[in-house]
């Protein structure tokens, strides 16, 4: 069997597990509706009871887990390519913290109130500021660590303007729904935050897929990659802008969601035969396969109480993030 | 042809002047050796003329202003082997080597069977066909030295720049290498290389350039570049000088004067 071949099934594989899992997400809530009955009701023109569960509930609830995964999966392979540091994830350049306190801002404020989408649209717009800023500490020969150095700066400060809004939140609801919001989840959202987020993540998908060749080449440092006829300017711009426009909309419309661009291509590295543009879309597929099972996970583990999936997938992520760490000091040893 | 020409290339890296006002040109079938101490400013000349650095003054490839051309154009006419070894990710030593092909083909296609000649020839040349399907981060050092090298034959360029491309191999590959590049040479296709060891340097370079604080001392024929003079003067040794198989041997005996302050021991090439 050849390399190539062997690449084609294990996207075959990750699609088809993909594809289970999205249906399984449609069928599983607090409304008992038997399989058939909640596929069938998704496709009927009617407006039963049944069907608007599925149509308004459980079926944006499995696109924006399939969407929000694969964009996690997908920056984090990028970044880690760019970066060439296999311990590089999407709020590493300051998005996702940014995100987060453009939303935590719309709560504070009170505007959520008055105008629903104003959470997401603020988080939108606070992860666009971030990028701008980050950009521009880099500057126009950014090197890789400049931007580390800014996201981590501009991480810091959005994390201490939101733990300023929480320390100064007008009543302890406020800051109780600062707090639930933080934690990352993908209860009780519609269309209308499928809508807002998919030209955003799609936009960030593009920019991303388009990243492949020049991650290869970047394998061998930025030097020898430019050597090879790699703009790395260019590629700097499409990285940290690909990943900020599909986590800032990640991250706007379902909080922050840990571990999952860190993970994911971490497993999926070897099983590619290391490449990071065949990597790219593996690691796609696996991010929506992770966060679709972990939503699962917390509807099934606690139904009725609510459990974030941002707290599964740190529960679970952060003590595998230790292993692999262990694991690698063990290699280099 | 000239395949590249620089005339008084200068580069500052922050308030230090690496280069000041270094003029050659080197034409086709050329084998030219880039010698000097340490700090001398070899690497940044390489780097200057890829563009990797800011410089001043004129550089030209294959007859057309650097300046005006992309990245991808470039790329076409001149080849690099870096200092380091880079090797990111546990990618294997074939796929290393293909990625030698990334300006001659388009974004997404595959490898044409004109790529896969290309890379079997260069794993060929550098001996590394053996290990096609290893990991080359997992190999020693001197064999990732020649994937890299493999890697750089596979862009098939007129011009190729190698930085130290002998350091770290053993002296049946040092040989190979040297004697590849003179082929190279003789086929119309031209090697700039930056080397530390003066004995191949005098055996098999066509030409020498020898660098000294950002300037070029001499330039022409091993034997004139090379003489008891320049070493003395430049290098600080006193040398055997003598003749075999037809060809210049030259072996650096000892120090002349113990090495004062302008003469760090410390590998500062790259600063």
């Amino acid at each position: 069997m050849t390399d190539a071949t062997r690449y084609r099934i294990l996207l075959a594989l990750l699609g088809f597990l993909v594809a289970l899992l999205f249906v399984l997400s449609l069928t599983v809530g607090p409304a008992a509706i038997a399989f058939g009955d909640s596929i069938k009701a998704l496709f009927s023109g009617k407006a039963d009871a049944i069907a608007l569960i599925m149509r308004e509930i459980r079926l944006p609830r499995a696109l924006l887990g399939l969407m929000i995964g694969a964009t996690l999966g997908l920056s984090g392979a990028a970044l880690q390519g760019y970066l060439r540091n296999p311990l590089a994830e999407p709020g590493l350049i300051g998005v996702s913290a940014s995100a987060s306190l453009g939303a935590v801002l719309a709560i504070y404020s009170g505007l959520t109130i008055v105008f629903p989408l104003a959470l997401p649209l603020s988080a939108l717009v606070s992860a666009m500021i971030a990028v701008i800023v980050v950009q521009a500490l880099a500057g126009r020969r950014g090197s890789t660590l400049t931007i580390i150095l800014a996201g981590v700066a501009v991480s810091s400060l959005a994390g201490a303007m939101t733990s300023l809004a929480l320390n100064l939140s007008p009543n302890p609801f406020a800051a109780l729904e600062i707090m639930f919001w933080m934690l990352g989840s993908l209860t009780d959202r519609s269309m209308t935050h499928v809508w807002l987020a998919a030209p955003f993540m799609l936009a960030g998908w593009v920019l991303l897929l388009m990243l492949g060749r020049a991650l290869d080449a970047l394998t061998l440092g930025t030097d020898t990659a430019a050597s090879m006829g790699i703009d790395i300017r260019h590629v700097q711009q499409f990285a940290v802008l690909g990943t900020a426009v599909s986590v800032g909309a990640a991250t706007a419309v379902a909080g922050a969601i840990g571990f999952v661009g860190l993970v994911v291509p971490h497993l999926l590295r070897p099983l590619v035969g290391g490449k990071p543009s065949r990597l790219l879309p593996a690691s796609a597929l696996g991010g929506a396969a992770v966060v679709l099972a972990a939503d699962i996970l917390v509807r099934l583990i606690a139904p009725g109480r609510d459990l974030k999936l941002g707290v599964l997938t740190a529960i679970v992520g952060a003590p595998f993030f230790l292993f692999l760490v262990y694991r690698e000091r063990r290699r280099l040893a | 042809m000239s395949l590249l020409a620089v005339s008084n290339l200068s580069v500052s890296l922050g308030r230090r002047h690496v280069l000041s006002d270094v003029s050659f040109s080197v034409g086709e079938g050329e084998f030219v050796g880039l010698i000097g101490p340490n700090g001398a400013g070899k690497s940044t000349l390489l780097r200057a003329a890829l563009g990797l650095v800011g410089s001043q003054g004129r550089i030209t490839i294959a007859g057309h202003e650097a300046a005006t051309l992309d990245v991808l154009e470039r790329a076409v006419g001149i080849a690099y082997v870096a200092q380091e070894h880079q090797i990111a990710w546990p990618i294997p030593v074939e796929a290393i080597v293909a990625l030698g092909r990334t300006p001659h083909r388009p974004r997404f296609a595959a490898l044409s069977s004109r790529d896969h000649t290309a890379i079997e020839q260069a794993m060929r040349r550098m001996e590394v066909d053996a290990f096609r399907d290893r990991a080359a981060a997992d190999l020693s050092g001197g064999e990732k030295a020649r994937v890299l090298i493999a890697r750089a034959l596979a862009q098939e360029t007129p011009l190729l720049l190698a930085d130290e491309p002998t350091a770290g191999l053993d002296p049946s590959h040092q040989i190979t290498l040297m004697r590849l590049f003179a082929d190279l040479a003789k086929q119309g296709r031209s090697v700039i290389a930056s080397l530390h060891d003066l004995g191949l340097a005098a055996r098999w370079c066509s030409r020498l350039i020898l660098l000294n604080q950002g300037r070029i001392i001499a330039d022409g024929a091993p034997d004139a570049v090379l003489t008891a003079e320049s070493l003395g003067r430049i290098y600080g040794v006193e040398a055997y000088f003598g003749m075999a198989a037809g060809r210049a041997v030259i072996q650096p005996l000892d120090l002349i004067q113990p090495p004062t302050q302008d003469q760090p021991e410390e590998d500062h090439d790259r600063t």
